[in-house]
């Protein structure tokens, strides 16, 4: 490399020019743009390699277990750059989200060593954790002889580091005294709202602030908006359709799934105040919601927002903002807004969803997995991704402050950062933790199946569930 | 002579032995094909007994039958048994006459039948996970073409699988639509097969066409009726793919049927205690069901042996 690149990828690496600049200088010293990235790369692996010994596993293979997703594809991308850095290879299985968690619970659960590392979500670590499948990462983050100076994990948003953090103890709060790191945050969602700007601006409609607005909302739309209905959101029997908008406007109004006195659960979802949320939970849904939206998961809310068919969403505000692009009727068309539900609460409270990594703890070279996943949680793995990829949200203040990439998102996402920014102070796991999660929620979503289907009326029907809960954590000695 | 005598003394032995194990070798595949099966079972018949969720190994002991008295009490069991034998009746039985029908219709046969016969075939062709996608986008209110249909007809809000009222009604469809083939072609065959001289007979005689079919044609069909709809049931009472990729179950627990419900418990909840219990009744039902079809279909043999 002659001098000058070399003194300009310097600069670029101590943050003193943007990657728009240092492209542009690179051009005007006649080196191409893959050239560019080529030297790029190399400085990057450089800085990342130094004060720490990168190569210690030089010539083993990891091999992942990853969900189809825009983060794997833009860690795949970016791959060549830790093979370098550490004379490692790495090995994949990519599975489609609908069996994806299947094929995890199958390879832990037969304690095979055939994965090191793998994707999950916080959710998940409250079966894999307890059950003994996951590697406690504290080892590892707080041990200088496994973990590069220059990893910051404090620089790991703190709701999200506390959110991967459990002790086991069902009830006991997340990343409390004596919590075991079962996975370190790789990117997340928060839930807010996403709108079809074009058609909000034609109706003349302002953007929600609470709950009740959002209701009428929603109602003006699919009664004006001649086709679209007014709200997306998700339906199906699965725990996935509670954690996302309907658990953030639900602690908002102050509720909680469980109650806990002298280490023992029960239900909480029967309280007048909870019967008051979902009663206006359910009405939104009856009055403007999808036809068929007891069937429907985060792709169908998504695909409907892109395709015109919905005037806006409350759901994972990466949904939005996937749907803003690629070639949906409505690329370009959607904004972002954050919502406070409860019109007396003074900030949004958004549920979170982590896609995670975890390590398998019967895999057999533990050190060198930590060593992908320290570097894919990286913060220059995190700043690629953001810049150049989909690899949003990222999970680390540094990748959020830095100014291409917030550039890159203003120009094409309106509101999107306004709504992370607003929002990102109360961003957190708001379930509670406990081994029986996925039965108690999902029965939850089946409970407000019946309530949206007028099978039974929402008192009676969180009465019956609560009663059911109940039953089930006596069973398993919780309750 | 006397070494030819040795020779042959020395040899009688070992032919005498490949013999003797010869058996043996010809059942091995057969009892490795049994073990395959059966160390699945009986370790299904042992988790059972237990309480064992993954994600609390802590709890895990032997609970004997309590697994088992819990459904008793449960409301959600007592569903699924329902839903489950609603559903298999409903699809066996609309699947036969529809199958019993086409067969007939097809019965002749030309080169217009054989051609449209293989064509009635294709849905048994895909697979039934992506029959109930086709069926969920055909569904979709939005865009889909039965909703199109239904809203000309004044079904503006017809909301199929997402409708505790309809969803049934939607997830048969989908098995009729794949399964009726099955049925079709087997009573096809059996149509086929029945010997011609009680036809010509009857024919002869001048006896009305529904005295040949009640009193000829669905006598002699039988056996394969019974065998078409035991094959059918079996199947039909262990209804997952349909089901899960449609509605997972819902809407609230309306399609919880046995295979919905032991998948959940166990991949998603992780108990595999509760799971296996459930998958063990299942077995118990196919199996009594399963054993009245078969002692049916040997009486019948018998009749028609006795007639002979």
């Amino acid at each position: 490399m002659h001098e000058r690149e070399r003194d300009l990828v310097a600069q670029f690496m101590q943050r003193q020019i943007g990657r728009r600049e240092l492209f542009r200088r690179m051009g005007q010293m006649g080196v191409g743009a893959a050239a560019a990235s080529y030297l790029l790369n190399t400085a990057s692996t450089q800085v990342l390699a130094a004060d720490f010994d990168w190569q210690a596993h030089k010539g083993k293979t990891v091999t992942l277990l990853l969900n189809k997703h825009p983060y794997t594809d833009a860690m795949i991308a970016n791959l060549d750059n830790f093979k370098t850095l550490t004379g490692m290879d790495v090995k994949y299985d990519v599975f489609p989200e609908d069996v994806y968690f299947d094929k995890v619970t199958a390879a832990l659960s037969s304690q095979g060593t055939q994965y090191d590392a793998f994707m999950t979500g916080a959710y998940q670590t409250w079966q894999y954790g307890p059950a003994g499948w996951l590697v406690d990462m504290n080892q590892f983050i707080s041990d200088p002889a496994y973990t590069a100076p220059n990893y910051n994990w404090e620089d790991m948003l703190p709701n999200l580091r506390a959110s991967t953090a459990w002790s086991g103890v069902p009830g006991e709060a997340l990343g409390g005294e004596g919590a075991k790191q079962w996975a370190v945050p790789w990117g997340f969602e928060l839930n807010n709202l996403a709108y079809n700007k074009p058609l909000f601006d034609k109706l003349g409609l302002g953007v929600p602030k609470n709950l009740p607005e959002l209701i009428e909302t929603a109602a003006k739309i699919t009664k004006d908006a001649g086709g679209p209905y007014g709200i997306g959101v998700r339906g199906s029997r699965s725990w996935a359709s509670i954690h996302p908008g309907f658990l953030s406007a639900y602690s908002n109004y102050g509720q909680k799934d469980f109650s806990l006195a002298d280490g023992k659960l029960s239900a909480a979802m029967n309280t007048p105040e909870s019967k008051a949320f979902h009663d206006l939970w359910v009405k939104m849904i009856q009055d403007s919601g999808p036809k068929n939206w007891a069937t429907y998961t985060w792709y169908q809310v998504g695909t409907d927002l892109g395709a015109g068919a919905s005037g806006m969403i409350y759901d994972a505000d990466i949904l939005g903002y996937f749907m803003n692009g690629g070639d949906n009727k409505e690329a370009g068309h959607l904004a972002y807004a954050a919502i406070a539900p409860n019109p007396e609460a003074t900030a949004p409270t958004p549920n979170v969803w982590i896609w995670s990594l975890g390590m398998n703890a019967f895999g057999q070279q533990q050190d060198a997995a930590w060593l992908f996943v320290q570097w894919a949680s990286g913060t220059e793995h995190g700043l690629f991704g953001a810049r150049k990829m989909d690899f949003v949200n990222p999970v680390r203040q540094s990748v959020w402050d830095d100014q291409e990439f917030k550039d890159r998102i203003a120009a094409k996402y309106p509101g999107y950062i306004e709504q992370y920014t607003t929002s990102a102070p109360g961003s957190k796991i708001y379930f509670t933790p406990q081994p029986l999660f996925f039965n108690l929620t999902t029965e939850w979503a089946a409970s407000l199946q019946k309530m949206v289907a007028k099978e039974v009326p929402v008192s009676e029907g969180l009465d019956q569930l609560a009663e059911s809960v109940n039953r089930q954590l006596k069973q398993a000695g919780l309750g | 002579m006397a070494a030819t005598a040795e020779v042959a003394g020395a040899r009688a032995p070992k032919q005498s032995f490949s013999r003797a194990a010869l058996p043996y070798l010809l059942s091995l595949p057969a009892l490795l094909v049994c073990i395959g099966i059966l160390i699945p079972f009986f370790t299904a018949v042992y988790y059972s007994l237990q309480r064992y969720n993954l994600a609390m190994p802590f709890l895990r002991g032997f609970i004997w039958f309590d697994n088992y008295k819990d459904f008793l009490s449960d409301p959600a069991f007592w569903n699924t048994v329902s839903i489950s034998l609603i559903y298999t009746a409903l699809t066996v039985g609309i699947e036969l006459l529809l199958g019993l029908g086409i067969a007939l219709l097809l019965q002749r046969p030309t080169l217009f039948n054989n051609a449209l016969s293989i064509a009635l075939m294709l849905p048994l062709m895909i697979a039934p996970a992506i029959a109930s996608l086709m069926w969920k986008l055909m569904t979709n209110p939005n865009f889909g073409i039965l909703s199109y249909l239904v809203g000309l007809v004044g079904l503006t809000d017809f909301k199929w699988a997402s409708d505790p009222s309809t969803a049934l009604l939607t997830v048969v469809l989908v098995d009729i639509w794949v399964y009726t083939p099955f049925m079709m072609i087997l009573l096809l065959a059996g149509l086929r097969g029945l010997p011609k001289q009680p036809f010509e007979a009857a024919e002869l005689d001048g006896v009305p066409a529904s005295f040949v079919f009640f009193r000829i044609t669905l006598p002699m069909l039988l056996p394969y009726i019974i065998t078409a709809a035991l094959f059918r049931m079996l199947d039909s009472i262990q209804q997952f793919d349909i089901i899960y990729a449609m509605t997972q179950g819902g809407p609230g627990d309306k399609l919880m049927v046995f295979q919905v419900q032991a998948y959940l418990e166990f991949f998603t909840y992780t108990n595999v205690g509760r799971s296996s219990a459930l998958l063990m009744v299942l077995w118990a039902i196919a199996y009594l069901l399963s054993h009245q079809f078969i002692k049916s279909w040997l009486r019948l043999r018998e009749r028609a042996r006795g007639q002979a």
